[in-house]
């Protein structure tokens, strides 16, 4: 095998983009940021998918991936149409006053 | 053909009851008194037949099917016809028949005629249900059908809250002494496995030992249950109550036949109370004491059909004394006596307050015999049987218990039987003299309503009178008369009333006369001759007075001893244990739910970060503890 | 193998669903001709019932008319019916009380008939479903599923406070009868760890070997949710507040027949499934329904309110069914049977007496009474006729199940015995009491003057019961007869283990407590433990 970019590197990117999107759901506060650092952490998933296939050498890494992008493309149409939603309702974006399920 | 004779007034009680208001009256009326007389006619016939029997096989049985059959027990619809059962339902029919066409006058203007001898009727049934069952559960079913029958008819007027209350507590008081009665019927089946009065009676000596502590619990049970139904101490209370309902009723159920019943009962189950003499004697002084007791307090009271009712306890008491001392014979034979004179007693009485449009209370009344001859002859009759007077019925029956009492050797027990016949004599006597002679205290409105009785309330009070008069006969001589030769084989060997030597016994009737004849002529002095010194009699001895007067207080000492606690308690338990802390608990439970729920809810901000932040340390606490446990 | 050829038990099943199925095609307004219907359905449910009867074979102790049919294999659960003499008695009362029950729905019931009149056909077939399925996961779902319809009889035609009663109802029922279903599947769980047979076949599970300490708990389950249903005394306080607020037909089911289940429970399942525990818990719940007894007599006592009233003494009577049942001998199971029958028939009768003058006075207060008995004498006979079968007059029926009871009891054991007599004494009272303040005296309102005696319809509704109470009370024998084998094998199963006393109970909770065998079987079902990652390699 010739040189390549060892798997631990793969990782701690993906942890890394994991993290900043977990810090940007909790941190920021615009439900439309929230919503691209989930993309952000599923990428940060779909990376150490990918990586451990070409590791393992086996595709269901591969397709698992595919899934994920199917499920977000889905999550991104249904949660869009929720914020605009939202977004004519309460003429704001800031998760804090967003708290309709408060028990 | 023996189990027609109960079957006959049931069928009447059902037609008159539920048919009888659409025919015509006097089809109902001959239907209702028909049955009577047809059953009283199967007795005399099922008695000749008994009769032509040889004297120690006399037993007529027939059934009519199983009853109960469960496991390994089990009971039929069995109906015996011995000498016992046969006077039994000869008293009863007797008596019923008399009683029912004494009724046709008495009750020809009450709304429910109908319903009063759909009730007669189904109370003779279930009467003589009770005197011919061959075993005790059926005798049980007639033992709580004449109860149900009381306490209708106790209850007949239930639009007073008198009667209505007196029905429920017939019923109730009743009801303490069937419980044990039951208990000593299971307690039975489990000894003899059986019910059956042959099973029971003859296996008896076997499965019981003399003496022994079951043999006397057993026996107790059933006498508790007598004591309910014959009104004896110390649940003789509903009796005088009972004096609420129609006087016909009083003279039959109250005075002839049920209150019987005990007496039947102890009588029947004579080979138990044989092996035990403990209870034997709490019989006896059971009987006695409420002899006594009963008489003293007839002395003081002014209600008529009161005084008769105590005096039934009282003469009730004689029968148990004679059972107690095991003079069975004399105890039925005084049970026979007293239905006709008793009977005879009421239904003068009845006449009276027809005659009077419902007065009850001897201090009005007075000088009533210039008006009602037929009445008043016929009272005096029953009151002479009733003290004990030769010839008349009674003498003989209560003289043959007394002398049997003493023969025990029951020394104090033949006392408290003299003073009572004492005080018989002069309760009889004073309630005689103050209705029937000296001056009328009548006011103008009773007078002008005063009347004899038709001859249906008539014919009967003759015939009871001049069986009063005559029916002692068959049991004399004492101790070997037609009655007790009859009877003996029924009862143990053992039982044989010891008796005195001739002589003696002549002494001691003739002291127990003296005492009755003395009480009439107390009663004489003190309320005919010079009423005055009745009162002053009552004021020299306030104490002694009152306590007669207020009969010891019992009611009152049961009123607040045994009802209103069980009330009470019932009441703390429904509203304090119920409702507080058993419901309260359930409830407490759902509160806790709750109480949970809201507070849970707490920690659903609604904020979406701070759910965010739960899960990450969810996620993190659970990863921890899977990369440290290994 | 039923006499007959044809499935008879699923047809009682199936009739009235479809007839439920019919009701719901019908539209909605044609109300005379939906009650019509739903007693017709029902009669001749009864009317099958009564072929059941008639063939039903005396001498045969195990199950009869049984009907087998594969339902759920992968866990072993079948179709399973059955009818022995246990279950007979108390299908017939089913069958017999619920045609009664809508013809007492119709006057009382004037909104949403048809949904009414379905829920009772429902009702009716969940019912007999209880009394004759033998598989337990079957019996589960008839259990259940009859709450539903319950529910909304007391939910929706209830009374004021309907929804906090039928609240209660549901709910305390439920608490029970869940963990009866955990113990269910514990029980087919050790059954197939034993024989390696997944079932839930009672017949097939009676007679395992399970440990006694296990026994132990299965049984408190098992007897909790029954217990519950009884009522016995501490789990009782659900029962006054849904026959208060039932309507009349629901209250009449619902001690006519709902009642029943629990005791019927303890005999079929909870006692030949558990014999050992069983015969370990019978002095406590001896002592429970000695206190059921007096407790429910002297409470009956004080009530003002007549459905109350007749709900307390409902749980005196059942006192002595469960006394009698835990007596263990033929005597006391047999008088146990035939008095739930009789409660079914005297306490119903006694809620369609009370409906009758509810409908006509809007009040069940008693002080509202008094003298009924001069206004409205036919309604008195009956009233009195059936009061007198709920006090245990000899000669009605009620007697000859207290007095089986009693004299069994006393050969098990003389104390309860004597106390339970004390209970017959309280009966009285409380009955009398009532009857003395409703029917005689003066009657204390001026509107009680005016009152129409029963008509027609009512008498039809009321004639049936009273004919029973006099024909049970003076021939009890052929349902007697028809018990004996059924009881008898049932009463060898059980009475045969140690007879166990409370500290015993105690101890064997403590000590033996959960044993590792039963939780292993429940957490590893099947005999090989095998590593759930292995499909992973």
């Amino acid at each position: 095998m010739t040189a390549t970019v060892p798997l631990n590197a793969y990782l701690i990117l993906s942890a890394a983009l994991f993290v900043i999107g977990v810090a940007g759901v909790l941190i920021r506060r615009n439900v439309l940021v929230i919503f691209m650092a989930i993309e952000l952490m599923l990428n940060a998933v779909n990376l150490t998918f990918v990586a451990f296939a070409r590791f393992l050498h086996s595709m269901d890494g591969q397709i698992i991936v595919l899934f994920v992008m199917a499920v977000a493309a889905a999550e991104v149409a249904i949660g869009l149409a929720i914020i605009i939603a939202l977004h004519r309702n309460k003429e704001s974006m800031n998760v804090d006053e967003i708290n309709l399920l408060k028990g | 053909m023996i189990w027609l004779i109960p079957i006959i007034p049931l069928a009447g009680s059902l037609i008159v009851g539920l048919i009888g208001r659409r025919m015509p009256r006097t089809l109902a009326t001959v239907i209702a008194c028909g049955t009577p007389s047809l059953s009283l006619l199967l007795s005399v016939m099922a008695f000749v037949r008994l009769l032509q029997m040889p004297a120690e096989g006399r037993l007529l049985r027939s059934s009519i099917g199983s009853w109960i059959a469960s496991g390994d027990f089990s009971v039929s619809f069995g109906f015996l016809f011995d000498p016992l059962s046969a006077i039994m339902a000869l008293v009863v029919c007797g008596v019923g028949l008399l009683i029912h066409i004494y009724s046709i006058g008495y009750m020809a203007e009450d709304r429910d005629y109908h319903r009063f001898f759909a009730l007669l009727n189904l109370f003779l049934a279930e009467m003589l249900v009770l005197v011919l069952a061959d075993n005790y559960l059926l005798l049980f079913v007639g033992w709580e059908g004449v109860g149900l029958c009381s306490y209708l008819l106790i209850g007949f007027w239930f639009e007073r809250p008198a009667a209505a209350s007196a029905g429920t507590k017939a019923f109730l008081v009743n009801r303490i002494g069937d419980g044990a009665m039951v208990v000593g019927l299971i307690w039975m089946i489990l000894l003899f496995g059986s019910v059956d009065f042959q099973t029971v009676l003859t296996d008896a000596p076997t499965v019981l030992v003399y003496g022994s502590v079951t043999a006397s619990l057993l026996t107790l049970l059933l006498f508790i249950g007598a004591t309910g139904k014959s009104a004896q101490l110390p649940l003789y209370v509903w009796l005088p109550d009972a004096m609420e309902g129609p006087t016909p009723v009083s003279a039959l159920i109250h005075a002839a036949t049920m209150v019987t019943a005990g007496i039947y009962l102890v009588a029947r189950s004579a080979p138990l109370f044989q092996l035990a003499p403990v209870s034997l004697e709490i019989v006896a002084w059971v009987g006695g004491l409420t002899a006594l007791y009963a008489a003293s307090i007839a002395l003081v009271q002014t209600d008529i059909k009161r005084i008769i009712a105590y005096s039934t306890i009282s003469q009730l008491g004689y029968m148990f004394l004679g059972l107690g001392v095991g003079a069975y014979a004399a105890g039925i034979f005084h049970l026979m006596t007293h239905a006709f004179f008793k009977a005879l007693l009421f239904l003068s009485a009845g006449s009276v307050i027809h005659a009077l449009a419902g007065e009850q209370d001897i201090r009005k009344m007075g000088g009533l015999r210039q008006f009602l001859r037929v009445t008043a002859g016929s009272f005096l009759v029953g009151a002479l049987a009733n003290a004990g007077i030769a010839p008349f019925a009674g003498f003989w029956s209560k003289d043959e218990i007394l002398a049997a009492v003493y023969a025990s050797g029951h020394g104090p027990l033949w006392v408290i039987g003299a003073l009572t016949a004492a005080g018989t004599g002069l309760y009889m006597f004073r309630l005689y003299f103050l209705a029937f002679e000296g001056k009328s205290r009548l006011d103008a409105h009773m007078l002008s309503h005063l009347h004899e009785a038709p001859w249906s309330m008539r014919l009967p009070l003759v015939l009871l009178a001049l069986g009063s008069a005559t029916v002692g006969f068959v049991g004399v001589p004492p101790g070997s008369g037609l009655l007790q030769r009859f009877l003996g084989p029924v009862f143990p060997a053992s039982a044989h009333e010891a008796t005195a030597e001739p002589t003696s016994e002549v002494v001691l009737a003739v002291a127990v006369l003296a005492m009755a004849v003395g009480g009439i002529v107390m009663a004489y002095r003190y309320y005919l001759l010079d009423p005055q010194r009745s009162e002053a009699l009552a004021a020299r001895y306030p104490a002694l007075y009152r306590t007669f007067f207020h009969k010891y207080w019992v009611d009152e000492l049961y009123e607040t001893a045994v009802v209103r606690p069980t009330v009470t308690s019932a009441r703390t338990l429904s509203e304090l244990f119920d409702a507080r802390i058993v419901d309260g608990s359930v409830n407490g439970i759902a509160a806790l739910a709750a109480r949970a729920g809201s507070l849970l809810r707490r920690l659903q901000t609604g904020q979406v970060p701070t759910y965010i932040l739960s899960i990450l340390v969810g996620a993190v606490v659970l990863l921890g503890y899977l990369a440290f446990s290994g | 193998m039923s006499p007959t050829g044809g499935p008879i038990l699923s047809m009682l099943i199936i009739i009235p669903l479809c007839g439920a199925l019919v009701l719901v095609c019908i539209d909605g307004a044609r109300e005379a001709l939906i009650k019509r219907l739903a007693l017709a359905i029902s009669s001749l449910v009864f009317l099958l019932s009564l072929i059941v009867y008639a063939q039903f074979d005396p001498a045969t102790a195990g199950m009869q008319f049984v009907e087998r049919a594969p339902w759920i294999d992968s866990i072993g659960s079948s179709y399973l019916l059955g009818v022995d003499g246990i279950s007979l008695p108390l299908l017939l009362l089913t069958t017999f009380l619920t045609p009664i029950a809508i013809l007492a729905s119709f006057s009382g019931i004037t909104s949403r008939v048809k949904a009414y009149m379905i829920c009772m056909l429902l009702l009716q077939a969940g019912m007999i479903g209880v009394f004759v399925a033998l598989d337990l996961i079957l019996f589960y779902l008839f259990w259940e599923g009859m709450l539903i319809p319950m529910y909304f009889l007391i939910g929706v035609w209830g009374g004021r406070r309907r929804v906090y009663a039928t609240l209660k109802f549901v709910l305390f029922t439920m608490a029970g009868s869940v963990l009866m279903l955990l113990a269910m599947i514990a029980v087919a769980f050790l059954h197939q760890g034993s024989t390696g047979r997944s079932t839930f076949d009672l017949l097939e599970l009676i007679g395992g070997s399970i440990p006694y300490g296990t026994q132990l708990w299965l049984f408190a389950a098992f007897a909790l949710a029954f217990a519950i249903k009884v009522p016995m005394f501490p789990f009782h306080t659900w029962l006054p507040d849904a026959h208060v607020e039932a309507p009349t037909a629901g209250s009449v089911l619902l001690a006519g027949v709902l009642l029943k289940m629990g005791t019927y429970g303890f005999l079929r399942f909870a006692l030949p499934l558990f014999p050992e525990a069983a015969a370990a818990f019978t002095p406590l719940i001896s002592v429970l329904a000695v206190i059921g007894i007096l407790y429910g007599a002297l409470v009956a006592m004080v009530q003002d309110d007549l459905k109350r009233l007749v709900a307390y003494s409902s749980v005196s009577h059942l006192g002595f069914v469960m006394l009698g049942i835990f007596a263990m001998n033929v005597q006391a199971v047999e008088g146990s049977i035939l008095q739930m029958v009789n409660h079914g028939l005297s306490t119903g009768a006694l809620f369609l007496l009370v409906g009758m003058i509810y409908e006509r006075r809007h009040t069940r207060m008693i002080e509202e009474f008094g003298g009924l008995s001069r206004v409205l004498p036919r309604f008195a006979l009956c009233f009195l006729v059936v009061t007198m079968s709920s006090i245990g007059l000899p000669g009605l029926n009620g007697f000859v199940g207290e007095f089986l009871i009693l004299a069994g009891t006393f050969r098990a054991h003389k104390g309860f015995a004597i106390l339970a007599a004390i209970g017959i004494i309280l009966a009285a009272v409380y009955m009398l009491w009532m009857w003395q303040r409703v029917m005689w005296g003066q009657s204390r309102r001026a509107e009680n003057l005016t009152l129409n005696d029963i008509g027609r319809r009512e008498m039809a509704m009321l004639m049936p019961i009273i004919l029973l109470i006099l024909w049970i009370g003076l021939n009890p024998n052929p349902l007697l007869r028809r018990m004996d084998a059924s009881v008898a094998q049932l009463v060898e199963q059980v009475a045969g283990s140690p007879k166990a006393d409370l500290p015993l109970l105690l101890r064997g909770f403590a000590l033996q407590g959960l044993q590792p065998e039963f939780a292993h079987a429940i957490f590893t079902p099947n005999s090989q433990p095998r590593n759930p990652c292995e499909s992973w390699n």
